[in-house]
């Protein structure tokens, strides 16, 4: 079928409905928050409009550089977990019967119905001393005395890998559903294991899928700032944590939109970076 | 014994029987195709055959070799399936190299296998396109390539013409016969276009409902099916039914035929093709009397549909043999003994 181009100013009229939802609730709050970025930190909570420089001035220290590196490192490793558990979970659930698919997806949504305080203190129960699964392993004799595994930085990855790997499941698995299976098959009369038809022709044929994904699950991590606070310690604490202290209990609003602001950047250059050297990879096969 | 032998082979889903207690032989270097309408269990046996499904029961011998249990990739052969199946992010090159590439065999060797195949299939320069810039006959040859970059021992191909335009599909069938003859590869191949079978086949095994109905060379199959099953599912047919009367002799449509007889004395069915019905002037001796009811002239061959005391029986000719007849006309149709073939009801 093919479709006219808008003629006159009325054939955009649908276009209206998306077009204000868009400009009220993204639009205008991230303008706010650019132009509050530059204006002066007032004592006592306040601000005035201004166009100063100062807020992004005291974000170029070391010890924000630190974080900045922490958050991505933190965000690249969520993501890179999530992709690799997911990918080979996902396969595997396509090839179960439907019924069995739709209890695992039911088992998975339900885990998003969880807030995230919840998964934090489950969490943070589970590793603990006193209640947490080493007690489990001392019983059945496989450890000596229960330790804590919270908090630390194994633990606030775990939870965030939890956090994260249904929304990793849910977009994987259109992709792989559609996938043919012959091609596996076909792999597999051609000499190749089922394990290295995987690598050798699933893994390959989604990598648009799994590169999009990795970007998702990236950006949806570099948000988290609870799960840090819960089961890490002050030096595993991402940027979030830090521009929500600015904004709540500091009340320094212009400071917090100034770090929010640059770690919008920073997110949206590593997003072009990847797809970058998606497409040049793309290029050269 | 050298070639493929299935002994008893059986596939149940469910209480479903897809494929009942097969038997079949085929000798090293047989081209052999596997006839039938959908869903009589060809699929399910070439599966069976290539390892990606798991017989319920019975044997798949390979050169004397008991392969029922061998993982597909551990079998060393060659498949074709009915959506080709090209991995769609490597270049034809790649597609064909895989499966030297997964064993790691060195650059130059690949390149070199890959230059081969592809003068043999005619496409040679095409290495590195990406497959989703060749026409529908390019992918299809990269396919079968593909298939034989190891020179398998076993050629299989699920319906391998069947996305392709009909004549693009004839000229397919000659290259792929003229393929297997010059490399001597045992091959099978499921179809379920008779043409197909008819052109490339040495033996044609008929299948119906799980079932082997008949395997033979495709003349066999044609001028003596074993059941009406086969008589109508290849080609078209006259069947007839026949009777014995009380001086046993061989009755049908009210006529007595000489030279047949009913196996047993009692009723049957004769398959006659309408290429072999002769028509001749009304009232002749033997013949037996009908009228015309339609005449479709298609510029090569002419049919008649005649109308013989309720039963219709369709005539073929030759524009040169054109039969002298007309709608409404009455007509003698004659049953040559020679030509006719009786079936068990």
């Amino acid at each position: 079928m093919r479709r006219e181009a808008p003629q006159r100013l009325s054939d955009y009229g649908p276009l209206a409905f998306p077009a204000i939802m868009l400009t009220v609730f993204f639009v205008i709050p991230f303008g706010t928050m650019i132009a509050v970025s530059f204006f002066q930190r007032q004592q006592g909570g306040f601000y005035t409009p201004a166009f100063v420089f100062s807020n992004y001035e005291r974000f170029l220290s070391l010890f924000f550089a630190h974080v900045l590196g922490f958050s991505l490192m933190l965000a690249v490793l969520v993501a890179v977990c999530c992709v690799a558990i997911g990918v080979p979970f996902t396969y595997l659930m396509t090839k179960m019967s439907r019924r069995a698919q739709i209890v695992w997806m039911v088992a998975l949504l339900s885990v998003l119905s969880l807030s995230e305080v919840i998964i934090g203190f489950a969490w943070s129960t589970l590793l603990s001393r006193t209640a947490g699964i080493t007690n489990l392993m001392v019983t059945l004799g496989l450890m000596d005395t229960a330790v804590a595994l919270s908090p630390g930085f194994p633990a606030v990855l775990t939870a965030m890998v939890y956090q994260a790997l249904p929304y990793t499941i849910l977009v994987l698995y259109p992709a792989l559903v559609r996938l043919d299976p012959t091609l596996t098959e076909a792999a597999r009369t051609l000499g190749a294991s089922p394990l290295k038809a995987f690598f050798t022709v699933v893994v390959p044929a989604l990598r648009t899928t799994i590169l999009a994904t990795l970007i998702m699950v990236f950006i949806f991590a570099l948000g988290s700032y609870l799960l840090p606070q819960i089961l890490g310690r002050p030096q595993h604490w991402t940027l979030s944590v830090l521009i929500t202290d600015q904004a709540i209990y500091q009340s320094n609003m212009p400071f917090a939109a100034a770090m929010a602001v640059f770690l919008v950047l920073v997110t949206l250059g590593m997003v072009a970076l990847t797809l970058f050297a998606g497409r040049k990879r793309e290029e050269t096969t | 014994m050298s070639g493929l032998t299935l002994d008893a082979v059986r596939k149940d889903f469910g209480s479903f029987t897809a494929v009942n207690d097969v038997q079949l032989s085929v000798p090293h270097g047989t081209f052999v195709c596997m006839l039938g309408p959908s869903g009589c269990g060809k699929t399910t046996l070439l599966r069976m055959i290539a390892g990606l499904d798991l017989p319920t029961s019975g044997r798949v011998l390979l050169d004397g070799e008991d392969i029922t249990a061998v993982p597909t990739h551990k079998r060393n052969l060659g498949m074709v399936f009915q959506s080709l199946a090209l991995f769609p992010h490597l270049t034809v090159g790649e597609n064909i190299a895989y499966p030297l590439r997964i064993r790691g065999a060195p650059r130059e060797e690949q390149v070199k296998r890959v230059d081969e195949l592809l003068s043999m299939i005619h496409l040679t320069g095409y290495a590195d396109r990406p497959v989703a810039k060749l026409s529908g006959g390019q992918r299809q040859r990269v396919a079968i390539a593909r298939a034989l970059t190891r020179s398998p021992k076993l050629f299989l191909l699920d319906e391998p013409l069947s996305a392709l335009d009909a004549k693009l599909r004839e000229a397919m069938q000659v290259e792929l016969r003229q393929l297997q003859q010059q490399l001597g590869i045992t091959t099978i191949v499921v179809t379920h276009d008779q043409r197909e079978a008819m052109t490339m086949a040495d033996t044609v095994v008929v299948m119906n409902k799980g079932e082997i109905r008949q395997a033979a060379s495709p003349m066999e199959i044609y001028r003596r099916p074993a059941d009406t099953f086969v008589a109508d599912f290849i080609g078209s047919t006259n069947l007839i039914d026949m009777e014995t009367d009380s001086a046993g002799r061989a009755v049908a449509l009210g006529q007595v035929i000489p030279g047949l007889s009913a196996p047993g004395g009692g009723k049957a069915i004769i398959s006659i093709r309408p290429e072999d019905v002769d028509l001749t002037a009304p009232g002749s001796g033997g013949a037996i009397l009908g009228t015309v009811t339609f005449v479709r002239d298609l510029g090569g061959t002419i049919e008649t549909f005649i109308d013989c005391a309720g039963k219709q029986i369709i005539a073929v000719s030759t524009p040169r043999a054109r039969p002298d007849v007309s709608v409404g006309q009455p007509v003698g149709v004659v049953l040559d003994p020679g030509v006719c073939v009786v079936l068990s009801t």
